[in-house]
């Protein structure tokens, strides 16, 4: 089982949901973040104050898939979030050791 | 408190009884006169009559008559100017705080509302706005006793048309926003405790006298025929704004600055809630500037309300205009904030100036208080006033108080003599100087001992802890959640 893990941009969660659920990913969990990669913050001015803020605001999300599908998933995300601009993000893909679906007990792929 | 009020109030009585023997360390004015308090001078007409009063039309009113025009007006006007304190003030300062002390920036405008409505109706409302003192009022209206027993009473030297109990009410409105301005200076840093103390001890001896000086019947500063000087301020500028100005950045010098300040991001947590501040504060001046005609049976309201639209408007404009010039971008921030200079920069001109004083007094109002605000204090750097209530309220109110000396046209208001541009009487510049500097110095001095005596008995800042963790859990025990 793989852990696939994007961060994106915020107002392109819904298309990447989704692509997801067309490649077959049944679940996921969304996190509202900050980041920064090579995508600059901005400058925030109050009354003359100036701030910079490095972090921007993302979002992440996480789905476990099984081994064959991890691929789909990844290609599925890449095609939905990308806008050709800085900053559209990044995906991970992590090995999984073990999942549990808490209201049966059911271990392993079957969980997923 | 309420025992040491009582206590420190003694000498204050002897004060107000001996006019003669009153400090003379105000300035020395060519009017002044030291006639005995207790009988009006041969020259004064009787009270109740308009010639006695600030700002009324060529007519007469029998003692005591009441019109029901200039109550209705003068109720609304007064929950218009409660209105600017809350929420107006209390969400213009929230919006700009950070998140981990917004509740007790509400609570500081809220907090000074309750302390100081109960504290008027015990001393302030006499010390203020009664009796013949030159620098105090008497004691007769302590717990205001004399509407105990009719109310129907009316202040026949201040405001004749209207009931006592009204006038008091709106007299209290100008006392409660006056020191809850200074929130603005101390925000992020105060002891909530110190804080309530310093707004009942500034009340009773900073506001009170001066409010007294200017606005009372035989006030040695400002405009009636009882041996007051003639400064101008109709409704507030140096009483209100230059003195809670000043006494910001006095506050702000003996408080310190906000650890963080410069290297930490200090950005407001919701600005929304400052323009919605600002907005109220807006419209609740109407309640400040046409009320402080304290009647609305003849254009004197009106066109104070009309000048208080105008200068308003264009302080916006101005401010944005010099934000978009140099920092190339309005802000919202800036824009409300503009307004806000506007707005306290006509206060004192409002019943006195035509809409063309009030439109010169706007555009100078939004660029200087840009300006004092945004560069002043950067360049300075000395001092944390962290709101700018020394930038917009105490630049602004003596801006707007010299201002008026300039366009105050006796054509608008008949019991003036006219400023400098418009009736060519430029003594009226030296009078509205005179104003600035005595309150300026009188409040300066008063602050300092004030939270002199605070610092070194209760303490007036916060632990570095506290400071850093946020206020609203430490000292209220709450949190705005997520």
């Amino acid at each position: 089982m793989k852990l696939i893990m994007a961060v994106v941009k915020p107002f392109k969660l819904d298309e990447v949901r989704e692509a997801l659920v067309a490649a077959g990913v049944e679940g996921l969990t969304v996190s509202e973040v900050k980041g920064y990669g090579r995508q600059k913050g901005h400058t925030e001015i109050y009354r003359g104050a100036e701030y910079q803020v490095t972090f921007v605001p993302k979002v992440k999300l996480e789905a476990v898939v099984n081994d064959a599908g991890a691929a789909g998933a990844v290609e599925a995300i890449k095609a939905a979030a990308g806008t050709g601009k800085i900053g559209d993000g990044k995906i991970f893909v992590l090995n999984v050791e073990e999942s549990v679906r808490i209201r049966t007990g059911e271990t392993g792929a079957a969980a997923l | 408190m309420l025992l040491a009020v009582f206590v420190l109030a003694a000498p204050a009585a002897v004060l107000a009884q001996n006019a003669t023997n009153a400090p003379a360390a105000n300035a020395a004015s060519n009017a002044a006169s030291n006639s005995a308090s207790n009988s009006a001078a041969a020259a004064a007409p009787a009270p109740g009559t308009c010639a006695a009063l600030n700002n009324c039309a060529t007519q007469t009113y029998p003692k005591d008559s009441v019109n029901s025009g200039d109550t209705a007006w003068m109720l609304t006007s007064s929950v218009l100017v409660l209105l600017m304190t809350i929420p107006g003030l209390a969400l213009f300062y929230a919006g700009m705080v950070r998140k981990k002390n917004i509740l007790d920036t509400l609570a500081q405008s809220f907090g000074a509302t309750a302390v100081i409505t109960v504290l008027w109706m015990i001393i302030g409302y006499s010390i203020a706005f009664t009796g013949h003192g030159k620098y105090l009022g008497d004691f007769k209206y302590i717990l205001l006793a004399p509407l105990n027993g009719d109310i129907n009473i009316a202040n026949t030297d201040l405001a004749p048309t209207i009931p006592e109990t009204v006038y008091m009410f709106f007299q209290m409105t100008f006392a409660i926003i006056t020191p809850a301005l200074i929130a603005g200076a101390v925000a992020d840093r105060m002891k909530y405790s110190a804080f309530l103390w310093f707004m009942g001890l500034w009340l009773i001896f900073v506001y009170c006298p001066v409010a007294h000086w200017v606005w009372g019947a035989y006030g040695w500063l400002g405009l009636n025929t009882n041996g007051g000087l003639g400064a101008l301020d109709f409704a507030g500028g140096t009483v209100v704004h230059l003195n809670a100005g000043t006494a910001g950045l006095v506050a702000a010098l003996m408080l310190g600055k906000r650890k963080g300040l410069g290297t930490e991001n200090f950005a407001p947590f919701n600005p929304a809630y400052a323009v919605i501040g600002a907005s109220l504060l807006w419209v609740g001046w109407f309640g400040f500037n046409a009320g402080s005609a304290v009647e609305s049976h003849d254009g004197q309201a009106g066109m104070a309300a009309a000048a208080t639209q105008i200068a308003t408007a264009a302080a916006a404009l101005g401010w944005m205009a010099m934000e978009w010039l140099i920092a190339k971008k309005p802000t919202v921030i800036g824009m409300a904030s503009g307004a806000v200079a506007g707005l306290v920069a006509i206060t004192p001109a409002s019943g006195f100036v035509n809409p063309t004083g009030a439109l010169w007094i706007g555009i100078a109002a939004g660029i200087v208080c840009y300006f004092s605000a945004v560069h002043m204090k950067k360049a300075l750097g000395f001092y944390d006033d962290a709101l700018d209530c020394f930038g917009v309220h105490g630049v602004g109110g003596a801006l707007g108080a010299i201002m008026t000396g300039m366009f105050a046209s006796k054509a608008i208001n008949a019991n003036i003599k006219g400023g400098w541009l418009i009736d060519g009487n430029f003594g009226q510049m030296w009078l509205q100087l005179i104003d600035v500097a005595s309150v300026f110095v009188f409040c300066g001095v008063g602050t300092f001992i004030i939270l002199a005596i605070l610092k070194y008995t209760i303490g007036i800042r916060v632990s570095e802890d506290v400071e850093v963790e946020g206020l609203d859990i430490n000292l209220h025990g709450e949190v705005v959640q997520g």
